[in-house]
């Protein structure tokens, strides 16, 4: 093990990847001599050059529409969108093209691909550098989605994206990107589609992803003060999505909390609630509750965002809710 | 073209009035006082100032991330950007927005913009709708070097000149996106090179010379309102400071730095003024000095204003 940043961990996941496999090659805005928004790629433009470390234009469409192709035509390219909220601009290349070549090709293409971008409110960025927009990818299917939250998932999901013959979203959440944490050292790999217990509890499961399991974390141990034994479920990846670990848990508590930072409506907490409601209605002795950030845009005052954002307090006033 | 002692003492104005306010930006930033990204527009002060003194209130602007400036030239209240950059109630926009995202509708600037390049469509938009409502407007659009490779500027530019729409792109070309040199970006020298794809004329002007960029945009501004289409203006300038605060900006070479600070706009300014006798350098530091004052007294009204209530969070999502 070794203390490193989420942001130091995940650059090691692709690193490692990029020493194993010369068809992988990282590209996007300001990556090479900048080193990427919050640092995720400093130091890779020196080690590997100019060809595997690719400064682009402004060029979004261009980037991932890219990657498709490269990928089809044998490489395994991960592009970095610099903040998520500029996803828009690729929306087509993620949506009609990544998503659908495969099936449209009746399986006869495949293409590796990973688009890294930050998401998440925190910094006082504002309405347009802020956003959680998980859930528009996972309601595309042929694509993958994965969210950690800790530096040692951040490298090993890293791996697993890159290793996957799939396009794979991995959303990093830029409050987290400087968090340290003990990360295995040399090739480490977390399969997607596999949730992490995040905390071992048997009165509630709290289910919560990227930027909200340290804050699903600091509210059980608020309620374990309280005498509430809460347990923390990471899905870590959304899509696939690991429903045993999340049945199992909610098997044993009977009470379930969702977590996330995104709005409110159409959300995934949305979808594992339906999914807990129809495959888990008899577990359960409370209503299914879900905290997440009210229905509007992230605001630019640090007092707006602080009363938009998903608190520790919010979480325990929830589960309490339950008993 | 003539040019006035009055007009270019106005020009200074504003233009003082720009630097002071990103030099006051500098350091509250640092002093911890604005949250967030601000990008700042010390050094391009010419372009903004030469292009809107050719507008009035009822034309439309588009800006960008780097909008302080535009917002300035165009008439903007001084008072209320600096509290939006404060994120206070008595901001713009009621501190939701911030830096990136300041507007006054009223005055016709739609807004500074947190996604390069959106304000290139957006522009092409409010120029359909000067010519629809046949209102005598135009707008420009500006943007930078890097947002001229996003895929935006192509379609706007190929819709608004097969529309012959009133607006005037300005393209700020500070060489750099971010990091990148647009060297390493584009095969070109010009980016008004581009407007020969749309058929519409494109020239580049030196950005840092207020007068050559009123000219221009007076040229190109006049053939907007006439009907006769868009076009584009290249205005070649350099940012003095990081793309934002807190930017070191190691990727810039130090000797570029010295030779474009010296061909700083303000200064050219200045030469020029004292070359006409149109002012001493006493007259010019009397206008630098209530320049100063104003922004020290918008300094004032942000710190005193209130901060916006957590109830304000579901307002302004949808018009009634
Ligand atoms: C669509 C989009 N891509 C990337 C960014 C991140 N970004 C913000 S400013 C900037 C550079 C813009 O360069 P340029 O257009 O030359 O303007 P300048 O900053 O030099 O004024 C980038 C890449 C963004 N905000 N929006
Ligand atoms: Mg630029």
């Amino acid at each position: 093990m070794k203390k490193m940043t989420y942001a130091e961990a995940e650059r090691d996941g692709i690193r490692l990847e990029m020493l194993r496999d010369p068809n992988v090659y990282l590209a996007g805005e300001d990556v090479g001599i900048f080193g990427g928004c919050f640092g995720q790629t400093t130091g890779l433009f020196q080690e590997f050059g100019p060809q595997r470390v690719v400064d682009t234009p402004i060029s979004e469409t261009a980037i991932v529409g890219h990657a498709v192709g490269a990928a089809a035509a044998g490489l395994r390219p991960v592009v970095e969108i610099m903040f998520i909220d500029f996803m828009g601009v690729c929306m087509d290349e993620v949506l009609n093209q990544a998503a659908k070549m495969r099936y449209m090709f009746g399986g006869k293409a495949a293409l590796p691909m990973v688009i890294r971008t930050p998401c998440g409110a925190g910094v006082g960025a504002a309405a347009q550098h802020s956003q959680s927009l998980e859930a528009l990818f996972t309601h595309i299917p042929g694509i993958k989605v994965v969210m950690p939250s800790t530096p040692a998932d951040a490298k090993g999901l890293m791996a697993g994206a890159i290793r996957d013959n799939n396009p794979v979203i991995y959303i990093e959440h830029k409050v987290l990107l400087g968090v340290q944490g003990d990360v295995p050292e040399g090739e480490y790999i977390v399969p997607l589609g596999k949730a992490d217990i995040k905390r071992v509890g048997s009165d509630a499961t709290i289910v919560a992803w990227s930027g909200m399991v340290p804050k699903a974390l600091a509210a059980a141990d608020i309620l374990a003060k309280e005498g509430i034994s809460a347990e923390v479920v990471d899905p870590r990846t959304l899509n696939p999505l690991d429903k045993d670990t999340l049945m199992n848990s909610v098997a044993k508590t009977g009470r379930l909390v969702i977590v996330h930072e995104a709005t409110k409506t159409g959300g995934f907490a949305g979808e594992i609630a339906a999914i807990v409601a129809d495959e888990g209605f008899d577990l359960l002795n409370a209503p299914i509750k879900r905290i997440t950030a009210p229905d509007c845009p992230v605001p630019f005052s640090p007092i707006l965002e602080k009363a938009f954002l998903p608190s520790e307090e919010k979480i325990v006033r929830a589960v309490k809710e339950l008993f | 073209m003539e040019i006035t002692k009055e007009k270019l003492l106005d020009f200074y104005n504003t233009m003082v009035t720009i630097r002071s306010f990103e030099e006051k930006a500098v350091e509250l930033f640092a002093a911890g006082f604005l949250p967030g990204f601000v990008h700042l527009y010390l050094g391009e002060e010419a372009v903004a100032t030469g292009v809107c003194a050719n507008l009035t209130d009822k034309d439309f602007i588009t800006s960008t991330h780097r909008g302080h400036g535009h917002m300035i030239a165009k008439g903007g209240k001084i008072d209320l950007m600096m509290a939006e950059l404060f994120g206070k109630a008595t901001g713009y926009c009621k501190g939701k927005g911030g830096s990136m995202h300041i507007a006054d509708v009223g005055l016709g600037i739609l807004g500074a913009n947190g996604i390069v390049g959106a304000g290139q469509p957006i522009a092409t938009g409010a120029a359909f709708a000067c010519k629809y409502k046949q209102t005598g407007a135009v707008v420009v659009c500006f943007f930078g070097d890097g947002a001229s490779n996003r895929g935006t500027f192509h379609e706007s530019l190929n819709m608004a000149s097969i529309f012959k729409l009133p607006v005037v792109f300005v393209c700020e070309n500070n060489m750099y996106g971010i990091s990148n040199n647009q060297k390493d970006h584009m095969n070109i020298g010009d980016i008004s090179d581009r407007a020969a794809a749309y058929g519409i004329p494109g020239v580049t002007v030196d950005g840092n010379d207020v007068i050559a960029v009123h000219e221009a945009a007076s040229e190109a501004i006049k053939r907007a309102r006439n009907g006769d289409g868009p076009s584009i203006i290249e205005c070649k300038t350099w940012r003095h400071r990081g793309h934002f605060e807190g930017d070191p900006s190691v990727y810039k070479d130090p000797r570029e730095q010295e030779s474009w600070l010296k061909k700083d706009p303000i200064l050219n300014l200045e030469k020029r003024l004292g070359e006409l006798k149109f002012a001493s350098a006493s007259d010019l530091d009397q206008i630098k000095a209530a320049a100063r004052e104003k922004i020290d007294s918008a300094v004032e009204f942000a710190k005193k204003s209130p901060e916006p209530s957590p109830d304000d969070l579901l307002t302004d999502i949808y018009a009634s």
